[in-house]
């Protein structure tokens, strides 16, 4: 069972993440809407893809992999102990989903120069990305970058606000 | 990738005047200020706005002069009258500025003016502008130029342009103003962050950092056309344009090859090559005014301080050395003064250090206070400061003596940078 669903959603994320270029599907006239299958789909299987899409650990709420932030102190960019499960989870994930890709946007509070920000950003999201690979996802799976301080979650000007912004964001493919 | 495409819309830098205009306050005022009487222009009610207004609020704005009020003069007086300038001078004036508007052939005018040394008794020069009623505002801005550069040696910037971003609710706005604020155009909406704009010393194009891509990517934008091309989107954050003094190369920060790197590229994203290789942060690249010289921030002696690099390549020297937060740095046009943000007691502040005497002055006092950028005449410093938690610009002489702040209602402005002089 477990297998299923992992490969159902390794499936998902490929259609995920195949869906963009729509030049580079190739010139068939009767296929061209994305949906319109060839031939028309038994209709044993339809019920089936509510139950796929349910069981999609990056969506579940009760799953790890569902957490996808991760939070910094101030000037640092060393992965705290209470996120180091979730990023271990991702990490296995993205090691046994080869075509599983992550962008991880790393971020700054609002104190400082705004480009300095961006480069403690990105040494954060970096820190992610290293963890990752030590844990066996590979360097083309994952991108990291920076957002700085220009996109906050919080507005005000005190340190329970800056710990919410100095932040790290794991997005899988089709989530940005 | 249509989505992010959709989200910026470009818009041609001749389009209409936004609705969010810059108002300006001036905040303090120099010492030895010249008194100068400007007589309003005879006829200049033809024109919207009068030279007259606009040629004193450009002076009053420089903090180098006070202006006198005059009134209309009986009998009237322009740039060809015989004036008494003894009386003048009993009305303590050192400067006389009289001038006047006439109808010219074709719905045109001709705007003519001279200015007097009162004490000297001598006429310092006039000159005449044929003009269509919409160059009303430019043709002021030049006079005020004529007149500051006769009184004060010193070359006027009253003819350039600002760029700063606008954010409003959940909108960026990459904005070009000119140096009063006035005439504020769009030159980029997105729903996504700007930041970083940066003008190309020859005035044509701005370098800045756009988020449309989920990430930071440095794009190179035409003012004139509003064509924009990426200059540098290479995987990992792209960031911090700094143009070289001929307008062709571009410094920027990447983190391509991991960290935060410096390099330099050709303004069309060709030629790439790496500058720094630290195992720290490098960045906020800026050029020296002759090029020789890429001033940056950097962590590597464990606190971001300012360093400096030979555009050449080999080893960086520091700069900056008091406090443990010295970020942001800018050059003055004659290269001898380096301006940059410095850290105190959790607050931030722009300072410049004299590179010859090596003597700091704290220039500002807002504590929240960034993005320093020169004027071209290196008489003014404009920066980003905060005012009751909303972002408004601000301008300081060089000396720190006078100060402006310059807001939009209801939104937060950032990000300022001073354009060049203009090309004619």
């Amino acid at each position: 069972m477990r297998k299923i669903l992992l490969a159902a959603t390794m499936t998902i994320v490929l259609a995920g993440c195949q869906s963009t270029p729509e030049a580079e599907k190739p010139a068939g006239v009767e296929d061209r809407t994305p949906g319109a299958a060839t031939k028309p789909p038994a209709a044993a299987t339809r019920p089936v893809a509510p139950t796929t899409l349910g069981g999609n650990p990056l969506k579940d709420p009760s799953s790890i992999l569902s957490k996808r932030t991760i939070y910094f102190d101030f000037d640092r960019d060393d992965i705290k102990a209470e996120f180091v499960p979730v990023v271990e989870a991702h990490g296995k994930y993205l090691r046994e989903n080869r075509g599983a890709k992550m962008l991880i946007q790393g971020n700054a509070d609002e104190r400082g120069s705004r480009e300095y920000n961006l480069a403690l950003g990105q040494r954060r999201s970096e820190a992610v990305k290293k963890r990752l690979m030590v844990l066996g996802a590979t360097e083309p799976q994952i991108e990291s970058v920076s957002l700085g301080e220009e996109k906050p979650m919080c507005v005000d000007h005190d340190e329970g606000c800056w710990y919410k912004n100095r932040r790290g964001d794991m997005l899988y493919g089709g989530e940005f | 990738m249509i989505q992010a495409l959709r989200a910026v819309i470009v818009a041609l830098a001749v389009a209409g005047p936004a609705q969010a205009q810059l108002s300006i306050e001036i905040v303090g005022g120099g010492a030895d200020q010249i008194p100068i009487a400007i007589v309003p222009f005879a006829g200049e009610a033809a024109l919207q706005p009068g030279v007259t207004e606009v040629i004193e609020a450009d002076l009053a704005r420089s903090g180098r002069f006070r202006t006198l009020y005059t009134g209309p003069q009986n009998p009237p007086v322009n740039e060809a009258t015989r004036v008494d300038l003894a009386g003048w001078r009993s009305r303590t004036a050192d400067a006389l500025v009289v001038g006047g508007v006439y109808p010219a052939p074709g719905g045109r005018y001709e705007v003519r003016f001279r200015l007097y040394d009162v004490p000297k008794q001598v006429s310092l020069g006039g000159l005449a502008y044929t003009i269509t009623p919409a160059q009303a505002r430019a043709t002021a801005h030049r006079i005020a130029d004529f007149i500051y550069e006769k009184l004060t040696g010193d070359r006027g910037v009253f003819s350039t342009r600002i760029a700063y971003v606008v954010k409003a609710g959940s909108r960026f706005q990459l904005q070009i103003a000119d140096a009063d604020g006035a005439n504020s155009q769009t030159a980029m909406i997105s729903n996504e962050p700007i930041m970083s704009p940066t003008w190309s010393p020859d005035g044509t194009r701005l370098a800045y950092v756009s988020f449309e891509a989920k990430k930071p990517v440095v794009y190179v934008h035409s003012v004139a056309t509003g064509q924009r091309q990426a200059a540098a989107g290479f995987r990992g954050s792209n960031s911090a344009p700094a143009w070289s003094p001929d307008s062709k190369q571009l410094a920027v920060a990447l983190s391509r090859e991991g960290g935060t790197q410096l390099f330099l590229l050709n303004a069309d994203g060709s030629n790439l090559r790496r500058l720094t290789s630290s195992p720290s942060i490098d960045t906020e690249p800026h050029f020296s005014p002759d090029g020789q010289w890429i001033y940056f921030t950097s962590d590597r002696g464990g606190s971001p301080q300012i360093y400096r690099v030979s555009t050449g390549g080999g080893g960086a020297e520091r700069v900056t050395f008091s406090g443990d937060y010295n970020v942001s740095p800018r050059l003055s046009p004659d290269g001898k003064t380096l301006v940059f943000v410095t850290r105190n007691a959790g607050r931030f502040y722009v300072a410049a250090l004299d590179l010859e005497t090596r003597q700091t002055q704290v220039l500002t006092d807002g504590g929240r206070d960034e993005s320093p950028s020169f004027a071209p005449n290196g008489k003014m410093i404009l920066y980003a400061a905060n005012d009751g938690g909303r972002g408004v610009l601000a301008a300081t002489s060089s000396d720190g003596r006078v100060k402006q702040r310059l807001s939009v209602p209801a939104a937060d402005v950032r990000e300022p940078a001073w354009g060049p002089y203009p090309a004619n």
